[in-house]
Formats: C-alpha cells, structure tokens, sequence
C-alpha cells in the first residue's frame, strides 16, 4: 500500500511533532488526511473543520511550512517524497495540536471597524449603486474573505509587529471604505491609519500570494495609504 | 501616535525616496563622469567651493537623508528590537539631528566659499 509519512505538530505552544502512516488516496486532500489520523490512529488530535468545501474557513493550518485551506488542499499538490508536516496556523497562540486561538485574529476585524454603519431603515428604499462604479468593483475584488486567517500567519509584519491589525482587517476596512451606504468611514479610517494600522505595511504581498480566494489584501492597504494620506493633508484625519 | 503623524511620517518617507531617488542618479553619474582621467582632493575643491547650485543640491540630498532615515530605522527599531514609544521617536529626532547636522557641515565644507 502506498503510505503518506505525515508529521503531525502535538501540544500546544510546547509539544513535539508525532508522525503517522497514513494510506494514500486518489484526491485525497490534506483535511482527508488529517481526519484520518483523528479517527483511526489517534482519537486525541485536535483540529477544527466545518464546510469542508473551501466557504467557512476554519480548517486552515500549516502544511509543509505554508499556511493553505487544507479542505481544498490536494496531497499531490504539496506532498514532498510522500511526506507532509502539518503544524497550526502561524502568528497565533496554540490551543491544543493544529487548532490556533483567532481570538487576536477577529479582535483586530473590530478594532479596525470591520463593521457596518449605515444610516437608512428598513422602511428607507434601497440605496442605487451601480455594479459598473469604482467603488463597487473595489469591493468586488476584496470582498469573498472567509476570514480563514491565511493571510494573517503568512504576514511578515504580524510576526514582527504583534499589533498590526493585519491583511484580513484591513481588507474588510477597505471593502467598507469603498460602501457608498457605509457612514463610518472617518472614524475608521483613523482606526486604521494609526498605530498598526496600515502604514506599518511593508508590502511583502504574502497575503495576496496565499489567500486562497485570490483576493490581494495589498492592493486595499495601499488604497487605505493613499486615503490616510489624503485625508491628512486637508487636514480631515 | 495619531493616525495623522503615522500618515504624515509615512508621507515623509514616501517624498524622501522620490527626492533621493532622483539624487543618487545625480550624485553617482556627476561622480562618475567628474572623476574620469582622475583627480586630486585640491582639484575637486577647487572646483566644488563657491557653486551655489551644487550646494543647494547636496544641501536638500542631505536633508532628505535626514527625514528618509530615521523614519525607517523607526520601523526597524520596533520590528526586530521591540523598542516602541516616546523614547524611540526621542532617539530618532536626535538621530535626523546628528544626520543633518553632519551632513550639512561636509556640505559647508565641500561647496561653501572658498577659503
């Protein structure tokens, strides 16, 4: 039978990585994996999963040093000579084997504003906005995150600067700078160009290499700059 | 910091490397071209000393260096050393002092009056 060596990371911040044998499979994917070992060799690992069709974005971890969505992950496409090391998402505290703590993920989604602020009722008509307008199509682009945290662990900057409010953040402060219904643009916009915030990005573009969904949180960090720098210039940040 | 000095900082350093972008082009090929056939100290002086436009171009160069510098060394500082705060941007400022202050006195000197 054709075996897959997969070292699998046990513990949480201490811990040791245990390897499994695991049989190999046409299509298998890396959660395939990863499940297998939970329910035939070691009923203790910890992992977290959901969809398990690439919507939720909860399953994401390490695989082979690379932060991937390991539901839509082949093993063909990231074993090395029929090995693979699977580790917890990068830039997070460990909670036990490969599931990573998002608190500090989803505060700094708050902590940028992440939320909506609109000013009409249900009673108010719909607000027009054309699918052909700039601010539509920038919205477009950034905004399927399924918030599964990729980009956060492949991000340089987070590593070195543990309060940078990272990639994902910023990315949904830019989807909602661009809502024409939006109200809270101002004040999130000095959330996100202060300590932290978007300038403390150096453009490694790691994010938008990793993000399974293809978005490229880089392009909306460089559009929050440029609108941090012209609201500081009239003097309106 | 407010978010408005990050972004006028972050302004600064863009602004900077487009000044010394255009800079180092010129530093390096007037270099180039200056020292063909050779030179001595005394000849470089003497053609250096009194050139009013060649001091304002190195004075506004060093100047640049001044803001350019010390707002990446900030970054740097708090990335891989950790050090954050007032006493980081206290340090930086004296920093871009000491950048200026020395590069304006080898601009003095180079291109001032002559002696």
């Amino acid at each position: 039978m054709n075996l897959l060596q997969v070292n699998v990371w046990k513990g949480a911040e201490t811990g040791a990585f245990r390897t499994f044998e695991v049989p190999r499979q046409a299509s298998q994917t890396v959660l395939d994996v990863v499940t297998y070992i939970q329910r035939s060799l070691d009923p203790s690992l910890a992992y977290r999963f959901a969809c398990r069709v690439g919507m939720c974005g909860s399953c994401a971890m390490t695989v082979n040093g690379v932060a991937r969505w390991t539901c839509r992950t082949h093993v063909d496409a990231v074993a090395v000579d029929g090995r693979l090391e699977i580790a917890p998402l990068a830039n997070l505290p460990v909670v036990r084997d490969l599931v990573a703590d998002m608190r500090s993920f989803f505060d700094k989604w708050a902590k940028a504003r992440g939320q909506f602020k609109g000013a009409r009722t249900r009673k108010d008509p719909f607000e027009p906005i054309s699918p052909q307008s700039p601010e539509r199509r920038a919205v477009d682009a950034a905004i399927e995150c399924i918030g599964c945290g990729v980009c956060y662990a492949s991000c340089d900057t987070v590593t070195w600067n543990p309060d940078y409010l990272g990639p994902a953040a910023l990315n949904r402060a830019w989807t909602l700078q661009q809502d024409a219904r939006d109200t809270g643009k101002a004040e999130r916009l000095r959330a996100v160009a202060g300590d932290g915030g978007c300038h403390a990005c150096h453009t490694h573009v790691s994010c938008s290499e990793r993000c399974p969904k293809h978005i490229s949180p880089t392009e909306g960090i460089a559009g929050l700059k440029r609108a941090a720098a012209k609201a500081a210039l009239r003097g309106t940040l | 910091m407010t978010a408005r000095s990050e972004t006028l900082l972050w302004i600064g350093q863009r602004a900077s490397a487009a000044v010394l972008a255009l800079c180092v082009v010129v530093h390096l090929a007037t270099m180039i071209h200056a020292v063909q056939g050779g030179l001595s100290a005394a000849e470089i002086l003497g053609r250096t000393r009194g050139s009013a436009g060649w001091f304002a171009f190195y004075a506004v160069f060093v100047l640049a260096v001044s803001v350019h510098a010390p707002i990446g060394l900030r970054a740097v500082l708090g990335e891989w050393l950790g050090w954050r705060g007032r006493s980081r941007d206290l340090a930086l400022i004296a920093f871009a002092v000491v950048l200026a202050g020395f590069g304006l006195r080898a601009v003095f000197g180079v291109f001032g009056a002559p002696a």
